[in-house]
């Protein structure tokens, strides 16, 4: 068996929260001891997120600590940067090219970051980046929401975890009428990946 | 509920609920605060028990110590600072002890990532005379909990069991192998004046099986199951509870361990014989050096907070940088980490977009020229004064919208405005509170206004929930915490009843009535109240005609973007709103606003 210390972020109201627990229930199933804690400050929506899940034989801490997690799995572009350090040296960073400006970015006040600043965040610390139009393919799809089962899915290329187990955790957080659609999502997550692995 | 034999994946919180009822908990009582909430989220759910949001954490323990004096069992649970709030009651259901189970859950916030103050409520149980749990993670949670009404019962006391943020919102693993039990099915109060009635002939006796229970505690604290000694090298040996303990056993893997599910009172016996056992003692503990302290106070030689930090929580490279720096791990084990990402904007918590809060702050920030407060470099008074509160609207006080001068604990607005007004200050003052928080603590600090001839200006902003908790029920919503139809308190009616005699209900969506609203009563030498009503929009569920902005009209001249909305952006100077975070038509604050009529719905304006 092996480990996995993921982070998983993005910005509150893009379903950080729910991707973190899908994941957390899919690693018990498959056998792993899990930990799973999120970070979302006061805010109800628009804050920056961040969700650690460590899967391992066994698990003490709750908190992955900086230059450890070995996938960075972000919803969002700007907050891959923030989170950058937390990745260990040869990691995974698998980013959603989406820009949800901040504030102070529409105030005039700070810049956001150009594409290559992201990406040289990043890439201090590993050459494994893929950014990923996770934002399009939700909205060609008909439905933004299913953003987060685009990311589990890209995820699922590299976590030990089976097929199987996936979609059966799936099932049990979405309803019914709204599950025909996410595995769509899932399965072309995972195929994005899946094409363009060497890079 | 069937008994199953399952592993689940729970927070803290969601195993702290499971297992209360598979205790047996009876009534469980509660009112909303981060990290606590959703304990009695959970619970509201099983419909064969009572559980209920009280007004406040007082309310909620005396509901709590009732429900106990009957023989029930019953657990109340709250925030760190909610327990200052239910101080009294809580000191009250030491001395007077209980009948059936009484467990109070305080979770406590280190790193304070949604409260006030950093407070360690471990203090408590020491002031109180009662046990004091602390699972280190949701299994030790589910397997604790009957432990604590059973403790409760057989010692007549309550037991403070304590979570903080990273136990009661982190997920793991729980075995669920219990079913429900209830031990006291038909509770039943009996009379017993030197138990209940603490008159002083009563208490003082109280008093003197206070101090033989806490001795009787102790010895049971030293056969306790959850204090348990993991020898490992004799070199070094930590002490260690809750959270802490699962960053120091990951970062000392080797070491002996002495770690305490109960710490209070704690057992001398086994600290002294683990002391013994071990070359140098030392103890990782978040916030304050209480075990440190209650060791020390042993005469056993023992360190700490010389190293691990009393602010903040921990984790392990913070156990770990630390434990290098006083000797304890080899230079190589320092944690090489490369900084955060320079130049990266920050992204502070905001209004919602649509929030019914945004456009009484956009008017409190135009009257009072509070922009104008940053800009200057010496200490002036605000031309308009504004006591804030908690929930919410406390967010505010960030730019661009720099509407609150405090902000101190719940209900406090109310009473600092008055004395500020008494003092003498020449500005305006006004306070603003939530109307969750209103019913919680700002009634008495209106009546108190009233009564002493105030003239300041109350702006209670109701969005017919407790938002920032995540939109529990409250007395002025209809609905009870398990979801039946229940009473309305009518805030305006309460307000009329408790004297004041200007009394504004105002559409929060409708800012040239907000305006209007706050310069009449901001002139009028009396107490006024202004309701600013409207829903919260997380609780909107539909959502039509998202505004745009005209391009052609629009000059950049910022009024909508200092509204702080985050729907509304800029991208190379071109002011545009992004229509997935737009309300549209349920708040229109920015439309209004807008000098140049650039913004509108469709169908509108083009």
């Amino acid at each position: 068996m092996k480990k996995m210390d993921l982070l998983v972020t993005g910005v509150g109201g893009q379903g950080v929260v729910l991707a973190s627990d899908i994941i957390g229930e899919t690693a018990i199933a498959a056998g792993f001891d899990v930990k799973k804690t999120d970070t979302l400050g006061m805010a109800q929506r628009g804050g920056s997120v961040v969700s650690h899940v460590r899967m391992a034989p066994k698990v003490w801490s709750p908190l992955i600590r900086e230059g450890q997690a070995d996938l960075l799995l972000a919803f969002e572009k700007l907050e891959a940067a923030r989170w950058s350090h937390y990745l260990r040296p040869g990691g995974i960073a698998i980013v959603n090219m989406y820009e949800q400006p901040p504030l102070s970015v529409s105030l005039g006040q700070e810049k956001y970051p150009a594409q290559d600043e992201i990406a040289a965040a990043l890439k201090r610390q590993t050459d494994q980046v893929y950014f990923v139009d996770g934002t399009g393919q939700a909205q060609k799809l008909g439905n933004v929401r299913t953003l987060n089962l685009f990311m589990l899915g890209c995820f699922a290329a590299f976590a030990p975890l089976e097929i199987d187990i996936w979609k059966e955790s799936i099932s049990r957080f979405l309803p019914e009428n709204l599950r025909e659609i996410n595995f769509k999502a899932f399965e072309i997550g995972r195929k994005e990946i899946e094409g363009g692995r060497i890079r | 509920m069937n008994k199953v034999n399952t592993l689940q994946l729970l927070s803290g919180n969601e195993a702290l609920a499971l297992s209360a009822y598979h205790a047996g908990v009876q009534v469980a009582t509660a009112y909303p605060g981060t990290p606590s909430t959703e304990i009695l989220e959970n619970l509201s759910r099983f419909k064969d028990i009572h559980a209920e949001w009280s007004t406040n954490e007082k309310v909620a323990m005396e509901v709590a110590l009732g429900a106990a004096y009957t023989g029930a069992r019953a657990m109340v649970s709250m925030k760190h600072v909610g327990l200052n709030v239910a101080a009294d009651p809580f000191m009250a259901a030491s001395i007077t002890g209980i009948i059936g189970g009484l467990v109070v859950i305080t979770a406590d916030d280190p790193q304070i990532h949604s409260s006030q103050n950093e407070q360690d409520n471990r203090h408590y149980a020491r002031l109180a005379k009662v046990p004091m749990l602390e699972p280190s993670d949701s299994q030790e949670i589910y397997d604790l909990i009957p432990l604590a009404f059973d403790m409760s019962e057989q010692f007549d006391t309550p037991v403070l069991v304590r979570t903080t943020m990273r136990i009661a919102h982190s997920k793991s693993v729980v075995n669920v192998k219990r079913s429900r039990t209830v031990k006291n099915a038909q509770p039943a109060f009996h009379f017993n004046v030197q138990k209940y009635v603490m008159l002083p002939v009563n208490a003082l006796p109280r008093h003197v099986l206070v101090e033989k229970r806490l001795l009787k505690l102790a010895d049971f604290s030293e056969t306790f199951p959850f204090n348990q000694i993991t020898w490992g090298k004799r070199d070094l040996g930590i002490v260690t509870s809750g959270v802490a303990y699962q960053y120091a056993r990951e970062v000392f893997p080797e070491a002996s361990f002495l770690k305490l599910g109960m710490t209070w009172p704690l057992p001398k016996k086994l600290i002294k014989k683990f002391a013994d056992g071990v070359k140098r003692l030392i103890v990782i503990e978040e916030l304050d050096a209480f075990l440190q302290e209650n060791i020390q106070a042993m005469g056993i030689k023992v360190t700490g907070k010389e190293f691990i930090p009393l602010v903040g929580e921990l984790n392990t490279r913070i156990v770990t940088d630390n434990c290098v720096g006083a000797g304890l791990l080899p230079e190589s084990e320092t944690v090489k980490v490369i900084p955060p990402a320079s130049g990266m904007p920050r992204r502070p918590p905001l209004l919602c977009p649509g929030c019914p809060h945004t456009g009484i702050y956009s008017v409190l920030n135009t009257i009072g020229q509070r922009s104008k407060l940053l800009e200057s470099k010496e200490p002036q008074e605000p031309k308009l004064i504004i006591a804030g509160d908690i929930g919410c609207y406390t967010l505010g006080a960030y730019p661009p919208l720099n509407v609150l001068d405090t902000t101190a604990c719940m209900g406090a607005g109310i009473g600092q405005a008055l004395g500020m007004e008494k003092a003498g200050v020449k500005s305006k003052v006004v306070a603003v509170i939530g109307d969750s928080t209103f019913m919680h603590s700002g009634i008495t600090g209106l009546i108190n206004a009233v009564y002493n001839d105030g003239h300041i200006t109350i702006l209670i902003l109701d969005n017919h929930t407790t938002a920032m908790t995540g939109h529990q029920e409250h007395p002025g919503t209809g609905l009870s915490a398990q979801g039946e139809p229940a009473a309305i308190v009518d805030i305006e009616s309460l307000v009329k009843g408790i004297g004041v005699k200007d009394v504004k209900v105002i559409n929060a969506f409708d800012i040239k009535a907000l305006r209007a609203g706050v310069k009449d009563s901001l002139e009028r030498p009396e107490v006024s109240v202004i309701i600013v009503r409207g829903n919260c929009a997380v609780k909107v569920k539909k959502r039509a005609n998202p505004r745009a902005v005209d391009a052609e009209k629009c000059t950049q001249c910022g009024t909508c973007l200092r509204l702080g909305c985050a729907a509304i952006q800029t991208k190379d100077g071109v002011v545009s709103i992004d229509p997935t975070l737009c309300a549209g038509d349920i708040c229109t604050i920015c439309e209004q606003l807008c000098p140049q009529k650039a913004i509108s719905g469709p169908g509108k304006g083009n």
